[in-house]
Formats: structure tokens, sequence, C-alpha cells
């Protein structure tokens, strides 16, 4: 019969959050104690981990080499098993190289890379369970992992994505609404100056209702900075009760 | 304030998938009750004084009722008595599911504030919510979780202030098992017969109850008459793996037995199935989605030509019926016979209340009746009722409740009462009711984006609009008309060219897009005329006021202008907003006269002369091109002023001036039409006419043959050309009768969305565009490219949904029905009165043509009244003359006469009121004389028993 019915007259939401309320986020620093930094991040049924390397040397091609700052290196690459069907090919392939490519251009507007000239800096995300919103998690969680680095940033990067429906924007689509035909639009903001630093939407969409969905995914990433800010606070609290033992 | 619950479900698409959704489960979702202090709700829905008086609960109380009951009673629900419901989360998806119209019924109830329905989110309320248990079945499941819910629910109201209420839940249900585990829980449940009959003073409820099943065993005998439907899963295997087809079922109209099941397949190929007999169809109503098995191909049949109709009275064993099953079963020719199949079983039914009337039970004290649909392709519904007496005599409507196997007919229930039948307003309301045309009043809503008056012209509205009020325009509208919408002029240009301009009204000035009446325009999607009636698609004031381009006044208007030569070829295009002031406004005759009358030679007939001059080359150009020009008979009613019934009437006779407006609406819709294609190529709104497939030729081919005429139908042109010589000497009218042969065999046109569709061409008027913007007054279509062409010029702004191709594309699909509808019904006023036009004159004899040839019947065409009627051969208490029906001419043989299409014939009229439901026009044979068939002249004494009006 006809599709599912992604907001109800009482506006609940397939799973029975309302329109602006986001997933369950947990996250964990550091969980990695070979890596410059490391974070693993859940928002809702989406899982992801993500690793930094350096600031280091330039490796490979030096010609890539940038006198006056840091070069930011991302590869973005899904489990086998993280979707409902096996993947055949974890990454690379265009998708990946896609996402890869947006990761970069997000981190390049946070990172303070002038303080890193002719060096290179590695994040690593892996989706290990996906349901929605890869890149806003991955974002979230390579965020916590240049932080655990110690790599300076103007800000937090916090992403979320929205959809319209309904004349409604629901914050942080799941899986199901994704695919149930709505338009979504993925930013990444550096909420404390409301910076935005990547805006990404493939769907079409009227532009009156633009300025109203930016709002919500506004709204919406504030909320994951909020929290974000928590998980690095509880960490270093932990990590500051172990040294000063 | 969010737990959250992770919960596996297996889902079958093609395989076997694992999907894992989240699950929330809140704390703050609330009761929605009056009486309760605990829940931090803004605003209640259920009263404190919940009190439907019943003699089975004397006190305060909320019903809640499971998915079934909704399914099966929501008639009994929609009732103001009923109030203080509330519908669970669970029960709502269920319905969801099962029956989208009695889903959407449901949330129009409650959207109803004075019914105080709350929708009570129980699947994610933490105390409510439950997982399904291992071997525990879905449906189970959710009766646990409706009982959970219902028990949540009493306790919760029993707490602090309430307990001195004794407010409490009482849980409807049908089932009895669920009964029984909800009682043991300690519930108050009863049945919802049970709940209904206990209530005071409502017996009429009682006929609105659907009948359930087991009130059904006793109704009938245990003989089982149709094989059980199978269950949905063996259809979806049997539709995936090939040997069952789906399709809608479509009811024949002039035989019972007989009924069609389009199978929509991929791409444009498209399959008919052919079902024949009552244990095929297997109680398939007109309109379900059925799923449908094909015979062997040695068990094929061709349809039948016979007209059968139903008549039998109460009749309820099926003696009879197996015979006239076997007249249908006589083998026809083996090229005639069509894939064959029976209906397997149902998809999803389309029921939807019906009109009809009651056929009293013989036995006085029976409450069991049949209901006889004025709609033929629905059969009767058998319905219980105590107001027998009141009824009969009565327009009624009656839905289907179910349809046991071993039942004959389908049960149904008592929906309201339309008025006495036989009544014109009684036979108008169920006119438009059967044809699905929306005919309320305007709602207070929609009334109060109407423009305030006194209304006038302010500097605003001239932003970006021009103003030609200098500039000679007129109208040239039918007698009577009051809106509208069109107004044209000419003049010549310095340059020796000609500028032609057609002006329309600016309705989309007035009717911005989202609000309550741009809703209601795009529900209703066109003005419905009939007979002495318009139903109106915007308010009067818009229709005959502000948006009228009456004469001297000034209006606001959308032009379309072009700069010609004097050869009729556009040279410039141009589109404006513009402000116009009409100078005249004409009749077509009018508009004739000035024409013909050379004294004449005002600014206004100089421009209608061009007009003219510039149509006629159009016209021919367009012929050249090869657009059809094809006939239909149109009547137009003479009213009597007082009484409103039809005094005379007379086919619509066409002047030159209706050709001249026509041609010149053709150009501007297509010169639209191609502008906002090429300026919004995904979601421009456009018309286009399917070319026929070549079967439906067949039958004008024949016809044709007959006389000795070749028809070419490979193209439009072809076709054109050939009926344009198509003559036969001595038989002046053949050329009309043919056209409007050709007519029948055309395929409907339809409005789609450009982004939707690749094939835009209109075959009727060989134009490769086409859209309409001419009649934006009563049209929906219309107001949709106004919109887009002022977007398209910059005159106006764009909105989301204009953009949107699907929502476009939802929009042509209701526009496309409302069209059809209002077709129909429009068709179905017209026989309506040429019935009433017919009781007032009596008896009439009349020359007419066989238009068409059937087994047992010939469908005879009355030139002067427009009319069509069929004169049967085999009547029931007759014995029935020899017939020998030839498939190949197609010619019957009655005794010595045969019959020919196009053959003149003399017929008597009259009307036939034994049915008071279906009154018709009964036609018997006069001439030529057939002993035992045809029936003597009679005495014409029309001048004594009409009516004297004037």
């Amino acid at each position: 019969m006809a599709g599912m019915e992604l907001l109800s007259d009482q506006g609940y939401r397939l799973d029975g959050r309302k329109a602006t309320e986001l997933r369950k986020v947990q996250a964990r620093m550091g969980v990695f104690a070979q890596a410059d930094g490391s974070a693993y991040l859940e928002q809702g049924n989406t899982k992801a981990l993500a690793v930094v390397y350096g600031p280091h040397e330039m490796r490979g091609s030096r010609s890539r080499t940038l006198h006056d700052q840091a070069v930011i290196n991302c590869q973005y690459s899904m489990a086998t098993f993280s979707t409902a069907e096996r993947k055949r090919r974890p990454h690379g392939d265009r998708k990946s190289t896609e996402m890869s490519l947006h990761l970069k251009q997000t981190f390049e507007a946070a990172v303070m890379t002038q303080l890193y000239p002719r060096s290179q800096i590695d994040i690593y995300v892996k989706i290990l369970q996906s349901d929605g919103g890869n890149y806003s998690v991955c974002v979230n969680a390579a965020t916590l992992a240049v932080i655990d680095a110690g790599i300076p940033m103007r800000d937090y990067v916090c992403a979320c994505t929205v959809g319209f429906v309904d004349e409604t924007p629901l914050a942080d689509l799941c899986y199901a609404e994704e695919g149930g035909g709505v338009s979504s639009l993925a930013l990444a903001l550096l909420p404390r100056g409301g910076q935005i630093a990547l805006l990404q939407m493939d769907a079409r969409l009227h532009q009156d209702h633009l300025e109203r969905l930016i709002e919500a995914a506004m709204t919406a990433c504030k909320g994951v900075g909020k929290v974000l800010d928590e998980v690095v606070r509880q960490h270093l609290q932990e990590v500051s009760v172990l040294t000063s033992d | 304030m969010l737990k959250s619950k992770t919960f596996v479900k297996k889902t079958r698409s093609g395989r076997v998938m694992k999907i894992v959704r989240e699950h929330y489960l809140r704390d703050d979702i609330w009761c929605g009750s009056e009486a309760c202090d605990e829940c931090k709700q803004e605003s209640t829905v259920l009263q404190q004084e919940a009190c439907i008086e019943s003699n089975l609960c004397s006190y305060p109380h909320y019903l809640i009722p499971d998915t079934n009951v909704v399914l099966h009673q929501i008639d009994v629900l929609g009732d103001p008595v009923i109030r203080n419901v509330i519908i669970l989360q669970t029960v709502l998806q269920e319905v969801r599911h099962r029956s989208a119209p009695v889903y959407k019924r449901l949330k129009d109830i409650m959207h109803e504030k004075e019914k105080h329905f709350y929708t009570f989110t129980n699947e994610h309320h933490r105390e409510t919510f439950i997982e399904r248990e291992p071997g525990e079945s879905a449906n189970d499941r959710n009766d646990r979780a409706i009982r959970v819910a219902a028990r949540w629910y009493s306790q919760h109201l029993k707490t602090p202030k309430s307990s001195t209420d004794g407010l409490k839940v009482v849980l409807l249900t049908n089932d009895q098992g669920n009964k029984q585990k909800a009682e043991d829980s300690g519930l108050l449940v009863y049945k919802c017969e049970e709940y209904i009959k206990s209530l005071i003073a409502n017996p009429d409820l009682m006929d609105r109850l659907a009948l359930s099943s087991d009130d059904k065993n006793e109704i009938t005998s245990s003989k089982v008459l149709f094989p059980e439907h199978l269950p949905l899963s063996r259809i979806q295997t049997g539709i995936k793996s090939g040997s069952f087809l789906q399709g809608t079922f479509r009811a024949s109209r002039d035989n019972y037995l007989e009924a069609t099941v389009f199978v929509q397949g991929e791409g444009e190929d498209s399959t008919e199935v052919l079902i024949q007999g009552l244990q095929d169809l297997n109680r398939a109503v007109h309109q379900d989605v059925v799923a449908v098995q094909l015979l062997p191909r040695n068990q094929w049949v061709a349809p039948s030509s016979v007209v059968l109709q139903d008549e039998g009275t109460a009749k309820d064993d099926d003696i009879e019926e197996e015979e006239e099953e076997k007249v249908l079963r006589i083998s026809a020719h083996e090229a005639a016979r069509k894939p064959t199949g029976k209906v397997v079983g149902i998809i999803k039914r389309n029921w939807r209340p019906f009109c009809g009337m009651l056929n009293v039970s013989q036995i006085k004290e029976s409450t069991r009746h049949l209901f006889t649909p004025a709609d033929r392709r629905i059969p009767r519904i058998r319905i219980e009722t105590r107001q027998a007496s009141t009824l009969a005599g009565q327009r009624i409507m009656v839905a289907i409740d179910g349809w046991p196997k071993d039942s004959r007919y389908p049960n149904g229930h008592f929906v309201r009462s339309l008025g006495s039948a036989g009544e014109k307003d009684t036979e108008e309301e169920v006119l438009l009711l059967e044809h699905d045309v929306p005919h309320q009043a305007f709602s207070q809503a929609v009334l109060s984006f109407l423009p305030k008056m006194p209304w006038a012209i302010t500097p605003e509205d001239m932003v970006r609009r021009e103003d030609l009020r200098h500039l000679t325009v007129c109208s040239v509208d039918p007698p009577g008309c009051t809106d509208i919408d069109d107004a044209l002029h000419c003049r010549d240009l310095e340059n020796g060219n000609l500028e032609v301009g057609v002006h329309i009204a600016d309705v989309s000035h007035f009717i911005r897009p989202g609000n309550a009446l741009d809703k209601e325009a795009a529900s209703r999607g066109t003005t419905v005329y009939l007979c002495g009636k318009r139903i109106d698609m915007v308010p009067e004031l818009l229709s005959s006021n502000l948006c009228s381009l009456r004469s001297n006044v000034e209006r606001l208007t959308f032009s379309c202008i072009w700069e010609m030569n004097h050869k009729a070829e556009i040279l410039k295009t141009r589109f404006t907003k513009s402000v116009i002031n009409s100078k005249a406004s004409l009749t077509y005759a009018e508009a004739q006269m000035r024409i013909d009358d050379a004294t004449k030679n005002d600014s206004i007939t100089k421009s209608l002369r061009g007009l003219n001059k510039l149509a006629k080359i159009l016209k021919r150009q367009r012929i050249e091109k090869g657009a059809l020009t094809l006939s239909s008979m149109e009547v137009r009613f003479h009213m009597d002023s007082e009484t409103h019934d039809p005094i005379d009437l007379q086919t619509k006779e066409l002047m030159e001036t209706n050709s001249m407006v026509e041609e010149f609406m053709l150009l501007a819709n297509i010169s639209v039409a191609q502008k906002i294609y090429d300026e919004f190529a995904e979601c421009a709104l456009l018309r286009k006419h399917p070319p026929p497939p070549p079967s439906n030729y067949d039958i004008l081919l024949k016809a044709a043959k007959s006389k000795d005429v070749e028809i070419h139908t490979d193209s439009a042109k072809a076709l054109a050309d050939s009926l344009d010589v198509a003559r036969v000497d001595g038989f002046p009218y053949f050329n009309t009768l043919l056209r409007i042969l050709a007519t029948r065999c055309m395929m409907q046109a339809v409005y789609f969305c450009s982004g939707m569709d690749s094939d835009f061409h209109h075959y009727g008027l060989a134009s490769p565009i086409y859209t309409h913007f001419t009649s934006p007054i009563r049209r929906y279509a219309d107001i949709i490219v106004h919109r887009l062409l002022a977007a398209a010029i910059g005159a106006d702004s764009t909105y989301p949904d204009l953009m949107d191709k699907h929502k476009q594309s939802a929009l042509c699909i209701n526009l496309n029905y409302r069209h059809k509808m209002a077709q129909y019904a429009q068709r179905a006023s017209v026989s309506f009165h040429t019935q009433l036009f017919f009781k007032n004159r009596g008896i009439v004899n009349e020359e007419g043509f066989v238009l068409f040839v059937r087994k047992n019947a010939i469908i005879v065409l009355i030139p002067k009244f427009g009319l069509e009627g069929t004169v049967f051969f085999d009547t029931k208490d007759k014995t029935a003359p020899n017939l020998v029906f030839d498939e190949e001419g197609p010619t019957l043989n009655v005794e010595q006469h045969t019959f020919h299409i196009f053959d003149k014939v003399k017929v008597t009229i009259s009307l036939d009121d034994s049915n008071i439901q279906h009154q018709k026009i009964r036609m018997a044979l006069i001439d030529p004389v057939i002993p035992g068939v045809s029936v003597p002249a009679p005495d014409i004494e029309p001048q004594a028993k009409k009516p004297k009006l004037d």
C-alpha cells in the first residue's frame, strides 16, 4: 500500500521522535592508543570510528606540500558489514571518494592548518554500521578524534542532516526517512560563530523552503555541538584524574 | 526523556532482509483527557463529562474501538452521537494499511472538533509499548497492544481526582477471543452491536451497523455459491510468477454477468481480460483491484452483445441465472474471442457508499431488503433496516460491508436518505453524488480569501501590468453566459500587419497558491454544467463578477498578443498581464449579425471581421495539417422560467462565430503551451490526446463499408480527409452519423505534467503541443497554466508545489478524474431532462437512424432530439422473435427483416417509469413493420397533454 507515513498528525516520526529531536548520541574519545587521536561515535544506529594521525611530515608525493599550511588527507570507508546487504567494496567507489572529498573540505575550514606548514594531517573514518546520516556522523566522530589528537581547531565542527516533509523540517534523518523520498540536506557548522563549513544537498527543493531548512539544520547542529562538548569535557575529566594519580 | 529501544524486523521484499530500526519510547505522551491533572498537556480533546446515554454504561466513559470495529463500523463512528473516542496508534496504522478510504474518513472524523476523537500514540509510550513475543502473530500482538493501552487508560484515569467521576474506558471489539482475554484482565469490553443497541434514544444507529460475520451465516443458506478468494500472500506470489494478473475490475454497464479487468502492463501495453459468469466474477465489485487467472485458450469467449439486466425482484435463488449464463456462453467466432479469465482474489476493495433505492421485501415483517444501486455496474446489496416503509420510494445511500461466499448479494448497511425519488432536487443530488462532484456550498474559510467589495483596481495591481483599456476588446459567448473568461481584439498596425489579442480573465490574481480557496478549486477541478444549473469551481463573486469580462467595466486579464500578417502567419508572440475594458459582450448570433451586416462599420464590427477572416485561414491551415472535425449531438433545453422544467429541446447549432472564437482559443493555448514548456520543461502542465489503437476503428470501418464507403485510419489526416469525402447520395445525414461514430472511437484527452511523459501530441487537433489556458474561471488546469506563464514572463513568482513534478502529476490525475466525472454528470443530467421532457410530452413518433446493432437490440439515434435509445427485440414476457446476429456486418436479422447500421427507422418514444429508479426512454419500432415485433403507431395527442405554459 501507500508508503510509510514519515510524520504523523500527532507530530511523531517513524521511530517516535518529534520533528526537531535528534537521535541518541553516544561517543568515546581515545579509543586507540597507537594513533595520535581517535574517537568512536554512535548516532542512533549509525556508528562510526575516526582515527587521526599527524600533524607529521609529508608522505608520498612531496609535490602536494603547501608552504603556508598543512595538507589534510581524508579517507572515508564503510565496513562491509555496515549495511543490511553485505557491501562488496569497502572504499574507493565513487560515493566514498566524494564523501572523502567533502570531509576534507569540512576540516580544511575548521582545522587551523596555517599552524603546521609543510605537514600533513590524516583523518580516517570508517562507518561500522549505517542507518542514515553517514556524512554527519563521520564529521562528528572526526571532530572528536582531531580534538583527541590535540590539533587546534577554530571550533567544533558539528554536522547534521535535515529533511523536508509536509512543510516541516525533520532533524537527523534515519535510513528509513532518507529512503522515503525526502529531499535532505547535510550541513556542517562551526556553532559558536555560526559559520557554515559545508552545505550539501542534491535533492530538489524550492528556494522558498531553503532558509527554513538551513535554520533547522543549524539548530540541530548546535544540539550536536552541545553533546560533543559534554563528551570532550567528560573525557578530559577522566584523563586528568588518571594523570593526577 | 528519550528511551531507545532497538528491535529487529524481518520483511520480505523479494528476499529476506533484516531491518533494524530504532524505536524510541517516550514519557511525554499525554492521555488527552480533561479529567486528568497528571499529564502536562497543553490542550485536551476528551471531555470530562463524556456521556453517551447507554443502558450498559451509565457512567461517563471513553470508547476504544479495535481495528476491525473501525474498519467495518466507520459509518457508526462518524455519527455525531458517538463522541469521546480514543483511537490508538496501533489501530490507526492497521487501518491505514488495510483500507485507504476508511483511513481518510477516520482522519476527517478526527479533525472534527466536536467529535472529541483523540489519537493516543501508544506504540511510543513507555508504558503501553509491547514487544512481539515468540510465536505470536502480528495480529495477536496488535490485539494485545490494544488491550494493554486500554488497561493503561483505565488505571490512569482512576488516579487522584478523576476517581470521583468514575470515568471509565470501554473497549469495543467484535472478536470473541479478544473480548474474552480483555474480560479476563478486568477490562470493560463490549461487542460493537451490544454497545450500539444499548444506546438510548438512538435506534436509527442500528441500521447503520455493518453486519458482522456472525450474522451473515443466519441470513443465507449454507450453500456455497462462490469459490474462496485466495489469501494475499498467494496472490502476490502468483502475480510475481506470472500465473495471475493484477488489474482494475470494470463491470459492464449492459450486462451484469460480464466484466473486464484492465491489466496495466509495462510501458504502453495493457491488456483487457474478459470475465463472464457469476462464478468467475467471484464477488468482485466495479473498481476493485483484483487478481485474475487466465482460462485455458479453448475456454476463451467473445464479449456477448446481449444487453442483460439483473431485473428479478427479490429472488434469492439462482435457477434463472443459470439459464441466462447459458445464453451468454454461446460460442462466438474464433477471431472474436478475447483473453478470458476468472477472479481468484481481491487485492483491494474500492467500495464507497452507493446511491440507489430500496426494493422492499414482499414479506411485510422482514427487516432484510435488497437495495438496487443507481449505477448498473454495482450489484444489488442486501441491507437490514426497520424503516423500510419510510425508505421505500426514497433515494438512499448504502455502504457495502462484505460479501460472504455463500451469499448471492453483498451485505451492506443504510447510510442516509437523500429525499424522495423522481423529484428534481433529489435526482440532481444523486447525480452529483454518483459522479463524485463536490457540490456543497463554499465554506467560510474559502470565502474569507475573496477580495473585499467594493473592489477596484489599485495602483499596486498596475505594477507589471499593461494598460490595454483603450483597445476595442469584445467578448463573444453563448447566450446567457455569466462567466465570460475570454475576450478578443484585432486592429491594424502601421506596418500593415494585424495585431490580434486574446484576453483571458486573470483568475490567478485572485486565487493565490496554497490558501483554502485555491485548495478548494483544485479539488473541484472544474465547473460542472448541468441543465439549468451550474456547480461553480470558484465562488460566484469571482466567477460571475470580478473575473467575468463583462462589457464596460475594467477587468484584470492575462493577454496573449500576436502580430500577424494577412496570411495569418504569426510574426511575433507576446504575453502580458493587462487591464482591459471590454466594449461589448456579444452572443454568437449577435456577432454573426454584425459581421454580415454590411452597413455596420464601427470599430467593434471591423475588429470582428478581421478576426473572422484570420480565423478562416487558421482553420483551413489546421485542417490541412490533419485536425479532425468530429461531431456529437449536443442539445439545449428551453426551460420554463418558473418550474424549471424543460419545455422544448433543440440541438445546438454552430455558427461561423463559434469557430472564430474557438480558432483563437486554440491558437492561444498552443502558443502558451510552447512558452511554458520552453521555460519549464520539467513541470509544464500540458494536455495530450493519444491516438486511438487501430482496433477502436473497427466499428467505424464496418459501418462505412456497409455503405460502400472507404475510411482510412492510418493517420489523423487520412481519417479527416476520408471523412470529408464520405457521402452517400440521398442520405445527407450520413456524414454526420459517420462523424458521430468516429467520435466514439477516440481516446480521452488528458492533462499531464511534461516532466513525467514524453509523448505530447494532440491527435484530434493535430498539434505537437497543447494546453488549456483560456478558461481559468471554470477549469483549474488553466489556473496552473496561468501561474506557470506568469512565472515565465516574470510577472509573478513561483512557489514550491508549482515546480514539483510529482505534485503536479498528482494534480493532473485529480483534474482528469474530475473532468471525466463532470462529463458523465452532464450527460446524465441531459438524459434526466430528456426524460422529464418526454414525460410532459407523452408519446412521440419520430424518425431515427440505427447507430449500432447488438445481438438482441438496435441502438437508434433520433437526430431531432440528439437522443439515443435502445430497441429491444426480446422481452421477457413475449416469445422472442427469430434473431440472427452477424458479427461481420454487423447486421441483425429479425424474422424477415435485416437491420444494418445507418438504416432509417421510425420509432415511438415514451417514458418507461415502471422502475422509478431507472426511468428510461423506451423506444418501440413502428417502421419497418415486422409482425410480432413492431407496434402500431399510436395516436399522438401532444397538444392536449402538453401543459399550457405559455
